[in-house]
């Protein structure tokens, strides 16, 4: 396959970006977006060029790293990450547009790399339990019943690749704060720091600077594992019942 | 806690779900007060009269429909602030586009932002001309309503700016009635459906009863 990509390239964090085009030949339909990335960035280097900045890591869609809105999709045309995206979603001669995350909250660092602490101070703020450590404990010790269980591992799925926020018009962390919430507050081990985890973490989410919810449904749809946009609703409902027990 | 509530993106979109079901209510009950203009002038009159002593010997004339009054207005400016504070900080929040364009979600829900503004407009046209008068056109008779909504829909611009408004009430509704469910955590995969259908019949029942009356004043079923 032959294609022309347009690339967003940004030196730094204070420089000025701009979309640039280029051609890349010998592009095999079952590549992943990735390696014809790397295809690219070869050529890059072999002219001479800088190459351009991508985030990724472990390349099977469960590490969240990779990023990248292609064609004004969060990674991409199909509901997987960019590095599970595959070239037989393309079309020999597509012109295919490369864009970064867009948010006030997440700052391009270079080219199509964002930085996206903003999610780790969230989850510094709640996301977790208060367990002792040491040796896993016994199993049958604290019985989780099967839904809850089904519906805390259906929001642990997220990976925090921050689509959502990319997909969002207005910006917000929404969908994935709630899958945080969701996923710790139903378990018996979340129990402890329910309400505190909800309150913490939401007032975490607005010092970032991220938008409000406004429903669009946007962020469900790009989601990479699916979570479901009733899950900002379960937050909202966790939210509202933390502030009436949390006298702050 | 009210402070908690006003600071929180969560919180605030709260006060809006509230004070917009609040509104539809009012609105229900308004579109079905509106259709006594189908049995002619003496019981719209009488009705819009009766709306000034509910509630006597308790209250005294029109105490109640102030109360509304009252509550009504603090609902609209709740909701309207809420919706300024949390529309900037949505705009701050994504201050770059992409430039990959693609159409993106429904339209009404897209239209959620100047539908709202369309709407606070209208309100304030619809009281300088109904309630205060100050705007009527061909002499506001006091107590006279049936004869001051014949007045205005006898009136091109009456007609347009009442039946657009109308229209984007019914969409403003069909979005937000659904997420002030959601706001209010009152959402579930079992219910989005019967939540879907009744802001959708809620939406069109409202524009379609609103806009009944001009359009019975345009037919001549009311004059």
């Amino acid at each position: 396959m032959k294609l022309t990509l347009r690339v967003w390239r940004q030196k730094n964090a204070d420089a000025e970006g701009a979309m640039s085009t280029y051609e890349v030949d010998g592009i095999s339909s079952d590549m992943s977006f990735l390696e014809m990335l790397d295809t690219l960035n070869e050529e890059l280097i072999l002219r001479g060029e800088d190459p351009v900045a991508f985030d990724h890591d472990c390349r099977e869609g469960i590490c969240g790293a990779c990023s990248l809105v292609i064609n004004g999709d969060a990674h991409g045309p199909e509901r997987t990450t960019t590095c599970q995206l595959h070239m037989r979603s393309f079309k020999d001669g597509d012109t295919i547009d490369i864009e970064p995350w867009r948010a006030s909250a997440f700052p391009v660092i270079k080219d199509l790399v964002v930085d996206r602490t903003a999610f780790d101070r969230i989850i510094q703020a709640g996301g977790y339990v208060t367990a002792p450590t040491g040796a896993a404990p016994e199993a049958h010790a604290t019985p989780v019943p099967k839904p809850d269980a089904d519906f805390a591992f259906e929001h642990a799925e997220c990976i925090g690749c921050g689509a959502c926020v990319a997909a969002c018009p207005n910006g917000a962390a929404m969908l994935f704060t709630s899958a945080k919430i969701n996923h710790l507050n139903v378990l018996p081990q979340g129990a402890p720091e329910r309400e505190t985890r909800v309150l913490d973490m939401v007032a975490q989410m607005d010092e970032e600077g991220f938008g409000g919810c406004t429903l669009t449904g946007e962020c469900a749809t790009a989601c990479p594992k699916g979570i479901p946009l009733m899950s900002i609703t379960g937050m909202n409902k966790e939210w509202l019942r933390a502030t009436r027990k949390v006298k702050r | 806690m009210a402070r908690t509530v006003w600071n929180s993106s969560v919180g605030k979109k709260t006060v809006m779900a509230v004070s917009g079901l609040i509104m539809l209510l009012y609105l229900v009950v308004h579109m079905i007060g509106n259709l006594k203009i189908f049995f002619g002038a003496g019981e719209f009159n009488d009705y819009a009269h009766w709306l000034r002593v509910v509630g006597e010997p308790f209250m005294h004339y029109e105490w109640t429909l102030w109360l509304v009054r009252i509550v009504l207005v603090v609902a609209v400016v709740a909701h309207a602030t809420s919706a300024y504070q949390l529309s900037r900080r949505d705009i701050r929040a994504r201050p770059s586009k992409y430039v990959h364009k693609k159409p993106r979600a429904s339209y009404a829900t897209r239209t959620m932002r100047w539908g709202g503004i369309i709407l606070g407009l209208f309100i304030v046209w619809h009281v300088l001309d109904l309630t205060t008068g100050t705007v009527h056109a061909g002499g506001f008779q006091e107590g006279r309503p049936y004869q001051n909504v014949v007045d205005t829909f006898s009136t091109w611009y009456g007609n347009v700016i009442y039946v657009v408004a109308m229209l984007a009430l019914g969409l403003h509704i069909r979005h937000g009635f659904w997420s002030a469910a959601q706001t209010l955590g009152a959402g579930s995969r079992t219910r989005d459906r019967a939540l879907k259908a009744t802001a959708n019949i809620l939406a069109l029942l409202l524009t379609a009863g609103f806009i009944a009356v001009p359009v019975g004043v345009m037919t001549g079923l009311v004059s």
